[in-house]
């Protein structure tokens, strides 16, 4: 069963702020969410392979060719900060 | 020519009058923005009408018209705000994208624009079209235009709306568990999922990779048969897409002789609503008038696919939301001193409630430790699930069920119980598990609001579903006639209603 210490830790792998009421909210909710899907339990799936992907395509490639690349400026164009022609971010603590 | 009533007016009949000059792209154009303009303060089907580009360039349309003559020349369209566009905003609903200005546009996006189709807007949808209702907007609620107490489903309930109310002749959704299709069902209109990888999802900003896939919603199956004729193929930026080995045509089929149609037991067992199984049940019944037969299946592991799903598809998200941290685009927090706390408080303030659940579900379910019992588990039911299309459909050609197991249900009425919400896509979610095409076309009211019918297929089978649903559709004879009426605001006051909407006859 998942609680509010399980929640906590998973909201820091997910970088995501969580206020105290979410936290709570949010326990509440997985644990109800995950009791249902916990149904799965119940198939014995240990013979059958896995999908990881409907179609039966493996190793796309593309002839490597150069091609234009999305110039700096569109690049930096929706960014909060700029400094330096390059992304502005706060310092690492 | 008369005033064009938009809320039948199909695009095959709009091209006729197009290339016959009964009507100019300008004119089309400007019957959309003026319905628009009549109804869009109820319905909130668009994040942005983009009003002032669709009257220029259907102007521009019809001057050059020999120059831009193709199959979908002048005809208005309606796009899912999940789809970047260059140099036109796209938010996905989200806080977080801000005022995100795509520097590209997506593949199938281009391909219209490419055809000369006038765009009319970008539509509402689920916080990044995650939802069964488009209530977890963080614009606005759309309303469903057959009763405004309703939601129109979702996620891509703006663009289902807006057809059906006539603010767009047809329209562009993405579907990653129903999220076409139920919408559709919802709002009385056609929609289809293409077998994965039919259409490229290049700038369809990504929700859960391997299970979605963009399709039209529109006003009838020719419709929709021509309309996604002009947007699948291979596309070089996207790795998974494919060319199917045969081209979609346009359906002419009036029968279904010989057409062998399954019923999964385990989708009418799923809490149907009597209306909705009276509906289908007739609709049951036109096939067999039409000269094909059905028989009872099972689909053995229905039960364990809505488990499998919200751990597939949550895990997904996990993994592609990862990208909205504060740092190349959309919304940053304010006043944060390091880097962590600022990726932390931006994606606490940017993402909504639905989302986070998403993230967190996903986050826990690949996590050190749960990975095998969770994700992993759930890949493998994933292959019991095609296993079980699979046998299906060496016995039957196509599968049928309702497309949602109820009609429109109340705005607010299932927010509080995400699980409630997630059920409503019982139907329609095993058919993205296995990477299927499956279609929803209207088969009557229930209470006065619209029933889907939905049609599954193997993968490419799309001609197929499509001839089917078209001789389908033309015995159902189902007739558009939203009311623009609040169930919930009592009687209506003497002039409630738009004079277009009823001069169009609305049900009483």
């Amino acid at each position: 069963m998942i609680g509010e210490d399980d929640v906590r830790y998973v909201a820091k792998l997910a970088r995501l702020h969580l206020e105290q009421d979410e936290m709570r909210r949010m326990t509440g909710e997985l644990a109800k969410i995950l009791a249902h899907i916990d149904k799965m339990s119940e198939l014995d799936t240990a013979a059958v392979p896995p999908t990881a992907h409907v179609l039966d395509v493996v190793d796309v490639t593309r002839a490597d060719r150069v091609e234009p690349g999305l110039p700096r400026a569109e690049a930096l164009r929706n960014a909060p900060a700029v400094t330096d022609d390059s992304f502005r971010v706060p310092r690492m603590s | 020519m008369g005033a064009l009533d938009t809320l039948r007016l199909t695009a095959r009949e709009a091209k006729k009058l197009l290339v016959d000059g009964e009507v100019s792209a300008a004119e089309l154009t400007k019957a959309y923005l003026d319905q628009i303009a009549a109804v869009e303060d109820r319905v909130h089907a668009y994040i942005l009408v983009t009003a002032d580009n669709a009257a220029k360039y259907s102007t521009k349309v019809d001057r050059e018209m020999q120059a831009m003559r193709g199959p979908l020349a002048g005809l208005p369209i309606a796009i899912k705000d999940n789809m970047v566009t260059e140099g036109v905003t796209t938010t996905c609903a989200s806080r977080i994208l801000g005022n995100y200005m795509p520097v590209y546009t997506a593949t199938a996006v281009r391909q219209l624009w490419d055809d000369h189709v006038v765009m009319l807007g970008k539509t509402n949808l689920d916080e990044f079209a995650m939802g069964s209702s488009t209530e977890n907007s963080s614009v606005q609620t759309t309303r469903n235009p057959w009763d405004l107490a309703t939601v129109p489903g979702g996620s891509s309930g703006g663009s289902a709306a807006a057809v059906a109310a006539g603010e767009a002749l047809w329209a562009l959704g993405s579907d990653t568990g129903g999220s076409i299709r139920q919408p559709a069902a919802l709002c009385g209109i056609v929609g289809m999922k293409p077998t994965y990888g039919l259409v490229s999802r290049y700038g369809l900003i990504a929700f859960a990779s391997s299970l979605d896939q963009i399709g039209p919603l529109t006003r009838s199956v020719y419709d929709c048969a021509l309309l996604l004729r002009h947007i699948g193929g291979k596309d070089p930026r996207d790795t998974t897409s494919v060319e199917s080995p045969e081209a979609v045509e346009l359906p002419s089929a009036e029968r279904l002789d010989g057409l062998r149609v399954g019923i999964p037991r385990e989708y009418l067992a799923a809490g149907i609503e009597p209306g909705v199984r009276a509906r289908f049940d007739a609709t049951i019944a036109r096939v067999e008038e039409l000269g094909g037969t059905w028989v009872e299946v099972s689909l053995p592991h229905t039960e364990y696919a809505l488990s499998a799903y919200y751990i597939i598809a949550p895990a997904e998200a996990s993994a592609n939301l990862a990208r909205f941290d504060g740092v190349r685009y959309g919304h940053r927090a304010a006043d944060a001193d390091d880097l962590i706390t600022m990726y932390e408080r931006t994606r606490g303030e940017g993402f909504g409630a639905e989302v986070k659940r998403r993230i967190m579900i996903g986050t826990y379910a690949l996590s050190a430790g749960y990975y095998d019992a969770y994700y992993g588990r759930a890949q493998r039911v994933r292959t019991l699930v095609r296993r079980d299309f699979d046998t299906v459909f060496e016995q039957v050609d196509l599968v049928a069920s309702p497309t949602s197991p109820t009609v429109a249900f109340g705005v607010g009425s299932r927010t509080d119980d995400p699980l409630a919400m997630y059920m409503s896509d019982i139907c329609t979610l095993p058919v993205n598990l296995a990477g299927l095409p499956a279609i929803s076309i209207p088969c009557g009211l229930s209470g006065g609001l619209p029933v889907g019918f939905q049609l599954i297929g193997p993968a490419f089978s799309e001609n197929r579903i499509l001839d089917a649903a078209h001789a389908l559709e033309a015995a159902i004879g189902f007739e558009p006639a939203p009311a623009f009426r609040d169930s919930s605001a009592g009687p209506e006051p003497g002039e409630g209603g738009s004079a277009t909407v009823a001069a169009a006859g609305a049900p009483s």
